[in-house]
C-alpha cells in the first residue's frame, strides 16, 4: 500500500489488488470440513480413476488445475498454493472439495504429533550430505 | 468407454514429507539460507487482520480491508523420490506469530538464525521453540564485516540451555547450510530419544 498519503491517488494494475478476490473462488467459504487433515506438507494425490475433470461442470478451473498438477507428481499443499499463486486458505478449501468428490486423496504418512522413524531420519541425514 | 489415463502403469510415488522451520529476526538471512539448498518459492496466505497489527498495517483508504497477505518463503529438497524435506522461513514480524503454531505442528525441528550484531532479534524465536518443546539449534550467521565472537560467548549471551547446539554458519554457503540442517535432524533424534528415556524412568 502506498504510504505517500496522496489523497485520491490512483491504483493501477496489481496495486489495485486481484481482479477476483481470492475467496470468490471458494464461493466465500474460508474453511472446509476436511481441513484438519491438510497440513502445509500434506501430499495431494489424484485418484487413478479420474480421467477428465474438465468434463465436470461443478469444478472451477482452479479445481481442474489441482487435479491435473497432482496426477503425475503428487504435491504438497504448500507447493500447490505457490504453483497456482493462491493463498493457502483458498487452496485448502478447493482440495477439500476434491476430496469430497473423490477426485484426489490426501496422504500424510507421518502423524504430525510424533517424529518419524529413526531410520527415516537417518535417510534424511544421508540424503542431505549427498546433496 | 474410458481411454488413456486409467490405463497408466504404476501409480505415482507418494513421498514421505518432513519440514524444518527457519526462524530469526528480520534480515538475518532466512531467505538466503533456504535458497542456498533449495529452489525457493513464495507462499501466500490470506490472514485476518488483528488488533495487534492495527498500528502497523496502514489501512487508511481501504477501511474495508480485513485481511492481510502474509508471505513466507519455502523450499523443497528432494532427498529421494519418496522422501522430501521442506524448509519454511517463518514470517519475521511478531504480529504474524499466530502462523507459527500451524507451521510448527509436526515440524522435525527448527533453525534459529542469529546475527551477532542484533542478537536480541532472535530471543523471541528461541523462547517460542523452548516453550513448545520443539528441538532447535542456533545458527550464527557470520556476516562479512561483523565481529566474530567465540561460540561460547554467543551461547552465554543467548542464555542457551546446554543441550541446544550452536553452530557458526554462512547462510549463503550450500555446504554450511547442509551442515546446519544435518545438525537439526541429529539434534531432533537425540532430543526424542532423551525424551523417551525420561518418560520411561519417571
Amino acid at each position: 500500500m502506498s504510504a505517500d498519503g496522496q489523497a485520491g491517488s490512483h491504483w493501477f494494475d496489481d496495486d489495485a489488488g486481484p481482479v477476483v478476490r481470492p475467496y470468490a473462488m471458494t464461493r466465500g467459504r474460508t474453511s472446509h470440513a476436511a481441513q484438519h487433515r491438510l497440513d502445509l506438507i500434506a501430499v495431494v494425490v489424484t485418484e487413478p480413476h479420474v480421467d477428465d475433470p474438465e468434463a465436470d461442470d461443478t469444478l472451477s478451473p482452479e479445481h481442474v488445475d489441482i487435479v491435473e498438477l497432482c496426477r503425475d507428481t503428487p504435491q504438497s499443499v504448500a507447493e500447490l498454493a505457490a504453483e497456482l499463486d493462491l493463498p493457502v486458505g483458498v487452496v485448502r478449501v478447493l482440495i477439500g472439495d476434491l476430496v469430497d468428490e473423490e477426485y484426489v486423496h490426501v496422504s500424510r504418512p507421518v502423524p504430525p504429533a510424533e517424529l518419524p522413524d529413526e531410520s527415516i531420519l537417518r535417510d534424511v541425514i544421508n540424503g542431505l550430505r549427498a546433496l | 468407454m474410458i481411454f488413456g489415463r486409467t490405463e497408466r502403469g504404476k501409480p505415482p510415488v507418494e513421498p514421505v514429507t518432513l519440514k524444518i522451520l527457519v526462524a530469526g529476526g528480520f534480515g538475518v538471512g532466512k531467505t538466503t539460507l533456504v535458497g542456498a539448498v533449495s529452489e525457493i518459492r513464495p507462499l501466500r496466505t490470506e490472514e485476518v487482520l488483528t488488533e495487534a497489527g492495527r498500528p502497523v498495517d496502514d489501512v487508511s483508504g481501504v477501511e474495508g480491508k480485513h485481511t492481510t497477505t502474509v508471505a513466507m518463503d519455502f523450499g523443497r529438497i528432494t532427498l529421494r523420490e519418496d522422501l522430501v524435506l521442506y524448509l519454511f522461513g517463518t514470517p519475521g514480524q511478531e504480529r504474524f506469530w499466530f502462523m507459527w503454531d500451524e507451521l510448527s505442528e509436526g515440524a522435525l525441528g527448527a533453525v534459529v538464525l542469529a546475527d551477532t550484531r542484533r542478537l536480541e532479534d532472535c530471543f523471541a524465536a528461541i523462547d517460542y521453540f523452548e516453550r513448545r518443546d520443539i528441538p532447535f539449534l542456533v545458527g550464527v550467521n557470520c556476516f562479512e564485516g561483523a565481529a566474530r565472537y567465540p561460540a561460547e560467548d554467543v551461547r552465554r549471551a543467548l542464555d542457551l540451555d546446554d543441550g541446544v547446539p550452536l553452530l557458526l554458519c554462512d547462510a549463503r554457503d550450500r555446504e554450511s547450510v547442509k551442515e546446519i540442517l544435518v545438525g537439526v535432524v541429529q539434534h531432533a533424534m537425540k532430543y526424542t530419544a532423551d525424551r523417551r528415556r525420561r518418560a520411561l524412568t519417571t
